[in-house]
């Protein structure tokens, strides 16, 4: 059984203007251990692709026309709110894009870690490594420590203090680790990282991506990681999708995709990132090079 | 933060001194003689400089205001020339009947204020969200003494339920003076029947007065966590499999309430200056009777007395909103 298959997913949105279609028959496999990169220029449908497997998509503007998502044999679709929420957090973490604005700020960063840690404790007291009897003080305690942990697992120095700060008192690539560290506190089977460096400059960038890389190692998780960056993927990932207009066009492992592209599209992307060698006036966009290619 | 607040409390000073000097000087630059009227229509000039003389009126203003001055940090605050009585005395007399009223109809705006709001926002257009919307709308527009005549015509011509008017029954001894709120002081007592009796007569102006800030805090509260529901976090915060429960009743109820706050705040110091009207309507003995009695018989001394302790209790008011800002977005507290 794969820990994600996502069979012939058909997505549309309605909005004041009407209904449109945004995903046309996605299919896609993630294993244990493998580092799928997602990616495709904005609008492609690659976040809608992340939030469809948590369904996280408000059914008042969102509406599966066919198509199936399978977490380690759930039906995502059509399971209940409560079998939902036994998945996230617990078995399916999230990380976005910008640090800023997805930590609360009216909190401090371990209330947020505490609860996410209690909730993932719900369904499967081993989290925190308590036994299922644990009265509410001690797994409160427990989530405190493990919050601690993990907080050192993410790289913050001194977090038996740094716990108590609240997210303003942290820079942006601290305030990412902090959200890795939420997603992962509940020992996620899957990490869905949306443009989780975006935000990030370059140094920074590496030192997440070297985090996340470490923690798939060490669990052996599988991640699909959302993004435009195609440095990124062939830096981090071990398969790659590529997406266009709500399709995947290739998938594939990276070195085969990203080495011999067999869609012009994917050509055109890889075509599209400036090198040392570029010239001034060479570097052609996405839509240049497509509609050459008719 | 107790430095903070040092600084803030040290700041009201200059700020009384400068409105107690405006205060002093529109009341005696008015026209109208208040030693007139306190002797009364057939006074001869000789009276009429004897009373002139008694209240200090005969002295340039600059000289008045030194004097007032002096004697407000000493606590005499001059003498009403309509009651006879100091000022000071005066407004700790009807000083309280006011804040219970003010008090008790915050507390009604709050407690049913925030829960509405919150639920608007969450079952956004539904039944409830509507009706709300209409009470609030007519909540904002009607004013307070059409509400008060309304609720008495309800209550007490229709129902019999609720006393008409005034504090407590004028046959009964009210409870034992301790804080001077009927309501808590029969609490401390332990007096039950006067506790059910002052709150008989406080329900009604309490919920005139009421209206228009719950109508406000309700769609103040529902705007804001609407904002916050479309906030990332909230997001982030379903991803990781928080009930909604936790979501809205912790993390979005705290982000939530800081404008709400502010409205809050600002009503607070508007129902003070707004008591006149609910007041004469339910015959409340309060600062704005008070108030308004010394304006018409042009008996200055109450008027600038009541504007600073009113002054007073809007700035403190203000200064608790800035602490409790602190309290519920954490950034504020570090700057």
């Amino acid at each position: 059984m794969s820990l994600l298959e996502i069979t012939n997913l058909n997505l549309a949105m309605r909005s004041y203007e009407g209904e449109t279609q945004i995903l046309h028959g996605i299919d896609l496999k993630i294993e244990r251990g493998e580092i799928w990169g997602m990616v495709g220029e904005t609008g492609s449908g690659k976040s809608l692709t992340g939030l469809s497997i948590s369904r996280l998509i408000p059914a008042a503007t969102g509406r599966y026309l066919a198509g199936a998502i399978r977490f380690e044999g759930t039906d995502v679709l059509n399971a209940t709110e409560r079998e939902m929420r036994k998945l996230r957090g617990r078995k399916i973490g999230m990380i976005f894009q910008d640090p800023t604005t997805n930590l609360n700020p009216a909190f401090r960063i371990g209330t947020q870690l505490v609860d996410v840690a209690l909730h993932a404790a719900e369904h499967d007291p081993s989290v925190l490594g308590l036994s299922g009897n644990a009265s509410r003080r001690e797994r409160r305690r427990a989530a405190r420590q493990v919050a601690i942990e993990m907080l050192g697992k993410v790289g913050i120095s001194d977090p038996a203090e740094r716990i108590d700060a609240y997210p303003h008192q942290f820079s942006g690539g601290m305030r990412q680790r902090m959200l890795i560290a939420m997603a992962m506190i509940g020992k996620p089977d899957l990490l869905i990282a949306d443009e989780p460096t975006t935000a990030l400059d370059v140094s920074v960038q590496a030192q997440i991506l070297r985090l996340i890389h470490q923690l798939v190692l060490e669990r052996d998780i599988g991640v699909l990681m959302i993004t435009h960056n195609l440095g990124v993927v062939a830096q981090l990932c071990s398969h790659v999708a590529v997406m266009y207009r709500g399709r995947i066009l290739e998938t594939g492992p990276v070195r085969t995709v990203l080495k011999q592209p067999s869609h012009a599209y994917t050509r055109a992307l890889l075509a599209a990132i400036p090198t040392v060698h570029t010239k001034r006036g060479e570097l052609r966009g996405i839509g240049d090079i497509m509609a050459e290619a008719g | 933060m107790i430095r903070y607040v040092i600084r803030r409390l040290l700041l009201l000073v200059p700020m009384l001194l400068g409105l107690s000097v405006i205060v002093f000087a529109i009341a005696r630059l008015l026209p109208g003689d208040p030693a007139a009227l306190a002797a009364g229509p057939n006074a001869t000039p000789e009276v009429l400089a004897s009373v002139q003389r008694e209240f200090g009126l005969d002295k340039p203003i600059p000289l008045q205001y030194w004097d007032y001055l002096t004697g407000l940090v000493q606590g005499d605050w001059g003498v009403s020339i309509f009651t006879r009585r100091p000022v000071f005395e005066d407004i700790v007399t009807f000083l309280p009947a006011t804040l219970e009223l003010v008090a008790a109809a915050m507390l009604i705006a709050i407690v049913l204020g925030i829960p509405l709001g919150l639920a608007a926002a969450v079952w956004r257009n539904g039944v409830l969200d509507y009706v709300t919307r209409t009470v609030s709308l007519g909540g904002i527009a009607m004013p307070r003494f059409f509400l008060g005549l309304l609720l008495q015509l309800c209550f007490v011509t229709w129902l019999d339920i609720l006393p008409l008017s005034g504090r407590f029954p004028l046959i009964d001894l009210p409870p034992e003076e301790i804080t001077g709120f009927y309501t808590i002081d029969s609490l401390l007592t332990g007096d039950w029947y006067a506790l059910r009796v002052s709150l008989a007569h406080l329900a009604l102006p309490a919920l005139a007065m009421s209206l228009s800030p719950l109508a406000t805090i309700i769609r103040m509260m529902r705007a804001s966590t609407i904002e916050v529901l479309q906030q990332d976090y909230v997001m982030t915060e379903r991803a990781l499999g928080l009930s909604s429960r936790l979501i809205l009743f912790k993390y979005v109820l705290k982000n939530a309430m800081t404008s709400t706050l502010t409205v809050i705040g600002l009503y607070v110091s508007w129902l003070l200056g707004g008591t006149v009207l609910v007041e004469t309507v339910f015959d409340w003995p309060g600062l704005g009777l008070y108030a308004t009695q010394a304006i018409l018989s042009q008996d200055f001394m109450p008027v600038i007395g009541v504007t600073l302790v009113i002054a007073i209790i809007y700035l403190l008011s203000m200064l608790i909103v800035d602490l409790l800002y602190g309290v519920f977005n954490p950034k504020v507290r570090s700057s």
